[in-house]
């Protein structure tokens, strides 16, 4: 089954592929204007999950390497709802995570920076929305880390997600940040967003979720881009 | 009926520089599943399959270490999905093993291309056409959309049992990028 999906990227919300002011966009950014193909030919059917079976830790960070104790940091819960533009939840979707530990360090093998790795984080994790579009993981919150787009440029602490929602057109590869942090208007890859669409990236503290002695709560929302109200039955 | 949109997309944000521990684990060396890698034809049983391999260029014409390229293909019968990352291979070439799809009412067989990279705030998508579907390429409406010159971009060269298909991010040879 393909379907064909209606909506755009907004762009209202969505950042530009260049913006000189994050560095990296001038070389790889797409300068030619982009093709619309032909409606009538797309098929956008994506990768379904229904019967993906996720590893038994994979939805939580804090306990998914560890070697020879806890991880160091600050445990917190994020959890949410994944929906399209219309506000039909979006079952049965995969969720990638990755992030920096506590002290802003990534394990990536070329991240540099002079922060501690944490023999007991990772830092990658995968979940699943549920029947009616909810996912939960826990981790611990990242730190913020140092970059070389301009001098004393910071990142601030952010969560990278990864997601599906059922068609290419819905693929997503976003960061949710933290309320309040100082380091958003310093941060041109935040304030690519066009200021509508910044606080959409912006998890909120939720102490529904807060579980005591244990964990803070954040929520972060997700809007897929189209229209479709089920994802497919196939894969 | 039409039905207009009652929330905001979430805005994209780049992939970066560090996403391949979560995203492409295994092909890089970390210890965490992946779920998903170059090879789209794992549990299929007498099919012929395909190579394609390609390298990512930025506008300095250098190849780009780290992109990530996902691959996806319907023609009704396979419905086949890989993911792979520019950092391992020499070269930074990408590879995938996959089956060439069949034409789909007359269109011309393709694979969508999904594009991340650090420098990039949203993905790109293009597609991969094949050099030796001559005829049906020809005829393709997609294709006919390209700008005449333009349209090589998007048509993977045969050079002995693989097929190559490098992207131009920018220059002269700039690979034609879809509007999804």
């Amino acid at each position: 089954m393909s379907i064909t999906t209606e909506s755009k990227f907004d762009i209202e919300v969505q950042p530009p592929y260049l913006d000189e002011a994050y560095k990296s966009t001038i070389l790889r950014a797409p300068l030619q204007p982009l093709v619309v193909p032909k409606k009538k030919d797309i098929t956008l059917s994506g990768p379904l999950f229904k019967d993906f079976k996720l590893g038994a830790l994979d939805h939580d960070l804090t306990k998914n390497s560890i070697k020879d104790g806890e991880p160091i940091g600050e445990r917190i819960v994020v959890h949410g709802k994944v929906t399209n533009e219309y506000g039909h939840p979006l079952p049965h979707t995969l969720i990638e995570l990755w992030q920096a530990n506590s002290a802003g360090r990534y394990v990536h093998k070329v991240d540099q920076h002079d922060a501690p790795l944490d023999p007991n984080f990772l830092g990658t994790g995968r979940c699943m929305t549920d029947a009616h579009g909810y996912y939960k993981f826990y981790t611990i919150k990242p730190g913020a880390y140092p970059w070389g787009n301009h001098p004393n440029a910071w990142r601030p602490n952010h969560i990278h997600f990864s997601l599906f929602g059922g068609d290419i057109a819905s693929r997503l590869i976003t960061q949710m940040y933290f309320p309040g942090d100082p380091l958003f208007e310093h941060d041109p890859i935040f304030k690519a967003v066009p200021p509508k669409g910044r606080e959409l990236l912006v998890s909120a503290f939720d102490l529904s979720v807060t579980e005591a002695n244990f964990a803070l709560g954040y929520r972060f929302d997700i809007v897929l881009r189209g229209k479709n109200a089920t994802p497919f039955e196939n894969l | 009926m039409k039905t207009s949109a009652v929330k905001k997309q979430t805005p994209s944000q780049t992939i970066g520089p560090y996403f391949a521990y979560g995203l492409t684990p295994q092909q890089y060396g970390y210890d965490f599943d992946s779920w998903v890698d170059h090879d789209m034809v794992k549990g299929l049983n007498n099919v012929e399959t395909i190579t394609i391999t390609g390298t990512v260029y930025d506008g300095n014409a250098q190849p780009v270490d780290d992109a990530m390229i996902e691959l996806w293909q319907d023609d009704g019968v396979h419905k086949l999905f890989g993911r792979y990352g520019s950092g391992t291979d020499e070269g930074n070439t990408f590879t995938f093993k996959t089956i060439k799809p069949k034409s789909v009412n007359g269109q011309a067989p393709f694979i969508h291309v999904i594009l991340f990279m650090r420098g990039q705030l949203l993905h790109s998508y293009t597609r991969i056409y094949f050099a030796d579907e001559q005829q049906l390429n020809e005829t393709d409406a997609n294709l006919n959309a390209v700008d005449t010159d333009r349209k090589h971009t998007l048509v993977a060269e045969k050079k002995g049992d693989s097929y190559v298909f490098n992207i131009y991010m920018q220059g002269r040879n700039e690979t034609v990028f879809f509007e999804i």
